[in-house]
């Protein structure tokens, strides 16, 4: 009997390849532990019973299109579409025989930080299910944490993998913009979406993030890794400099514990040889959110515009056109995505473009440079990934504000387009808190170092205390 | 009302097709007349996720299009998406370019009788066109009051170069002018078909009027949809006269789009899509800057071909400028420019690439010049109908002049005269007719010479002989 709770992938893909189980047992074993728990907990929206392959299962985010599966992105106006190709990041997993184990919930078009947002239902938190797992990638967050799947895909626009996964107490990487290709995944923010792996360890972070990345010719904005993924071994952090951006660290709103949790972190980094030192990033970090809330609302509400009722999707009912157009928009978004784009639409009209897209991108480059500025001095920078742990469901549904103040603390480095890497690194409430290990362009080698040698010594046990037997 | 009072403001917005294999955006294939939607992919049909990979040869031809009208090419040009809700516009945005279009002001000569106008042209823009709806049922076969709508995704992504003009423009013949010359330059640079009749040349035109010596400009109609030079002509006047009309009797005349309606002749407000009038235009975030090479702005420039209009110039001096305009445009000045090159006299030259080279309906490309140009040199001593005959078969290979110039005319004087005193003897009676004032029958002593050397005499000169032996 696999306790999928515990393995890892690499652990999995050792055991097919000693040929000691199958790769059709292995997908069997976690549709059993789906079966079993995703009732209470809803990561799934669709459930693939069969694959193909000989590698191990993954799972991914409904925003990532599959061919022949459903793809909803957490959203009523795509019920049904089935997308007529797959995403290069699926063709390249496909290509090494992984195999698709289903897709996994999301706040709808990813937008939100809770998962409350799918049109299909909330996600459950594994620790609590009265709490969220976070969002929008809350589906694949909580899958991994609760032995669904070994690990998973996710889409991190301005947190979507950090914060579930800080959430859920698992490893989740936003890597660098550009490095993974964003062909075939239903799109949010164009200039910030970026793919990335959901894992338990982060070797297995660092493997999946190695057979996704490099450039596509499909995707113009990407770009080949300037050196390869290292797979992070030892414990030794001895030669790297860490610095701990004082804002992001003292930010208000931070609860105690989650403080507490990632100062004992912070401490443990220096014990393993590294040199820590404080930094700040004051502009980043008063900016970072209205810059944000300008910038990804107003590319959606174009990226959006392709839901329209002509070609695919749904379809309101209708006399005429225009009606047409109305109604299934209006039937087929949720209250986020309307919210955004009535936010984006307004911030890039005619007269004031200027004074809210076109700042919101010089206050972009401020926020670029002032990270650039950083890492001149750090190797890495360490923060919370989110300032409180999960939140009860329905606690900030009705306050649009509070729920974007989840990801006050991931956005500044996603604007830079900067790889951000989340580690437990311990609980407050009895609830996982995450680190947010920040690097510099390219910089992920660096972050699977410091977040393998921290989680060896750290020792987090990644298992929700109910679910362990 | 006087028409003449007034002057026109005339702007154009010109729309090619290029003749890529594939689209802007994606891989299909464009394919005039390919059974609807089986040109269609997920990027060209807005699929979630689909994403735009610019065509490199549609960016190559821009800029030679933007090197041809003069224009600044763009270190860095910027793809801007250009948002509004269409069926034919699949991801409810154009790509398009706004701030940094790959072309930026530049000018077009355009020449005139008096001189050279020069033609602002404020920028040349890549984008990519929309798909083709066509409205069913209902009455109108518009899209107000049809049944339904039915939308062939095969055109969406075409590329599409724009091409706008200063409203420099005076007159609907200088407008049709300029537009049929820009239109050479295009087809001549390789880059497009720009065909009117097949939607693959489009012209919108901005007209206002001013009263002569007026500063500043009045509202503007912009007239859109037309698909043939004599229709934007005729539009354009129809403007003229509308406006001068209107704001002679004191009616407001308000800036709008129109309709021109080739039946009554006459322009209607424009109303079928109720487009946003903000764009809301924003770099396209799916896409990179496109930064071209110097070294490829260099290369394409060197790949120039001499424009329509500094041919026109180069030949005007030898030929006039009627002469230098119709060589030109209808694309024989190439064999013209051949012949000379091989010693044939302007002039004739000219003549002959447009009657005789026309008349016989021989590719020109495809004549050798150079023994077409011995034949020139010898035109005036060659019967006519030799003459014609070297003229038709000079385009068919190994034609040689030679054959034909030993038809050369008798016209050595020398010659003839013993032929022509023959003549005389054998016919007295119609030489006492001619003494005696009736000039008429010199006719047919000539023919009589000219059957005597089989017609190889050269009429003009058994003509002066003949008068000559007669008044002696
Ligand atoms: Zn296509």
């Amino acid at each position: 009997m696999i306790d999928t709770l515990r393995l890892t992938a690499e652990q999995a893909s050792e055991l097919v390849r000693r040929r000691e189980i199958s790769p059709a047992e292995l997908h069997a074993a976690y549709l059993e532990a789906i079966a079993a728990r995703d009732p209470e907990l809803h990561c799934y929206l669709h459930v693939c019973e069969e694959a193909e392959g000989e590698g191990i299962p993954i799972a991914l985010k409904d925003v990532i299109g599959t061919r022949g599966i459903p793809t909803t992105a957490g959203s009523r106006i795509l019920e049904g579409y089935v997308p007529v190709y797959d995403a290069t990041v699926v063709t390249r997993l496909k290509a090494r025989g992984l195999r698709i184990l289903g897709k996994t919930n999301t706040d709808e078009f990813a937008m939100g930080s809770s998962t409350e947002n799918s049109a299909y239902g909330p996600t459950r938190n594994p620790w609590d299910p009265s709490r969220v797992p976070g969002g929008s990638g809350g589906g694949s967050a909580a899958a991994v944490t609760a032995g669904l799947a070994p690990w998973a895909l996710g889409s991190d626009t301005g947190g979507s993998i950090k914060q579930p996964s800080a959430l859920c107490g698992n490893v989740g990487l936003r890597p660098t913009y550009g490095t993974v290709s964003r062909y075939g995944i239903v799109a949010f923010a164009s200039s910030l979406d970026q793919v990335g792996p959901v894992a338990r360890t982060v070797r297995d972070c660092a493997f999946l993030y190695s057979l996704i990345a490099g450039r596509d010719p499909c995707d113009s904005t990407t770009v080949d890794l300037p050196h390869p993924v290292e797979l992070p071994e030892g414990d030794d952090l001895r030669g790297l400099r860490i610095g701990v951006p004082k804002e992001l660290n003292e930010a208000e709103g931070i609860e105690p514990g989650v403080s507490a949790a990632v100062a004992r972190a912070i401490e443990r980094c220096r014990e393993l040889g590294a040199e820590v030192g404080e930094c700040s990033l004051p502009l980043s970090a008063e900016y970072g959110m209205p810059c944000y809330y300008l910038i990804a609302p107003a590319e959606a509400s174009s990226n959006l515009a392709r839901y329209d009722g002509v070609r695919y999707g749904y379809r309101a009912r209708a006399a005429d056109r225009v009606e047409m157009y109305a109604r299934t928009r209006d039937e087929g978004f949720g209250d986020e995505p309307k919210r955004r784009i009535l936010v984006g639409t307004y911030a890039l009209s005619a007269g004031y473009y200027d004074a809210f897209y076109g700042q919101a991108q010089k206050v972009r480059t401020v926020i670029r440079r002032e990270h650039d500025a950083a890492f001149e001095r750090f190797d890495a920078l360490a923060c919370p990934t989110s300032p409180t742990v999960a939140f009860p469901l329905g606690a900030r549904t009705q306050h649009p504000l509070a729920m974007y103040l989840s990801d006050l603390l991931t956005i500044p480095s996603c604007l830079a387009g900067l790889p951000g890497l989340n580690i437990p690194c311990g609980l407050s409430e009895g609830l996982p808190v995450g680190l947010q290990l920040i690097g510099p362009q390219f910089g992920e080698n660096t972050l699977f170092r410091i977040g393998h040698a921290l989680e060896q010594a750290l020792g987090f046990d990644p298992v929700p205390a109910r679910l362990r037997s | 009302m006087a028409v003449r009072d007034w002057e026109a403001v005339i702007g154009l917005e010109v729309h090619a097709h290029l003749k890529t294999r594939t689209k802007m955006f994606c891989r299909c294939e464009l394919e005039y007349g390919a059974p609807e939607n089986t040109r269609t992919c997920p990027v060209c049909l807005a699929h979630p996720g689909a994403l735009p990979v610019p065509n490199e040869r549609a960016i190559e031809q821009t800029i030679k299009l933007g090197l041809a009208l003069d224009c600044g090419i763009a270190a860095r040009a910027i793809f801007a998406r250009k948002n509004y809700f269409y069926p034919d516009l699949p991801k409810g945005y154009q790509i398009s370019q706004y701030e940094a279009p790959l072309a930026g002001r530049g000018r077009f000569r355009l020449p005139r009788p008096d001189g050279d106008r020069e033609i602002g042209i404020v920028r040349a823009h890549l984008e990519e066109d929309a798909a083709k709806t066509v409205h069913a049922g209902g009455a109108t076969g518009r899209s107000v009051g049809a049944d339904y709508s039915l939308v062939d995704f095969n055109r969406g992504g075409t590329p599409l170069v724009e091409i706008v003009t200063e409203p420099d423009l005076r007159s609907a013949e200088e407008a049709v002018w300029f537009l049929r010359l820009l239109r050479q330059t295009i087809v001549e640079l390789g880059i497009s078909d720009a065909e009117m009749e097949k939607g693959t040349l489009r012209a919108d035109v901005n007209v206002s009027v001013r009263r002569r010596g007026e500063e500043g400009y009045r509202p503007r109609w912009e007239i859109k949809n037309m698909n043939s030079f004599t229709f934007v002509g005729r539009a354009i006047e129809a403007a003229i006269r509308q406006q001068v009309a209107a704001h002679e009797a004191g009616e407001p005349v308000e800036q709008s789009t129109y309709d021109y309606d080739a039946d009554t002749d006459r322009l209607t407000v424009h109303r079928s899509k109720e487009e946003a009038d903000d764009y809301r235009y924003f770099p396209e975030p799916d896409l990179v800057p496109v930064e071209p090479p110097a070294e490829l702005v260099e290369r394409l420039r060197a790949e120039l071909p001499e424009r329509p209009a500094d041919r026109i110039r180069r030949i005007e001096p030898a030929v006039g400028f009627d002469a230098a305009v119709e060589l030109v445009t209808t694309g024989r000045d190439r064999l013209y420019d051949r012949l000379v090159a091989a010693g044939a006299e302007a002039r004739v030259a000219a003549n002959a690439v447009m009657n005789e080279v026309a008349a016989a309906g021989i590719d020109p490309e495809a004549v050798d010049a150079g023994e077409l140009a011995k034949v020139l040199g010898a035109r005036e001593r060659l019967p006519r109908d030799v003459y014609l005959e070297a003229v038709a078969r000079s385009a068919d290979p190994g034609f040689a002049a030679a054959p034909f110039l030993e038809q050369e005319a008798v016209s050595d004087a020398s010659a003839l005269e013993p032929v022509v005193e023959a003549v005389l003897a054998a016919n007295p009676e119609q030489v006492q007719t001619y003494l005696g004032g009736k000039e008429g029958v010199l006719g047919y002593l000539v023919g009589q010479v000219m059957r005597e050397t089989r017609g190889k005499a050269d009429p003009r000169v058994v003509n002066r002989l003949l008068r000559e032996k007669l008044r002696a």
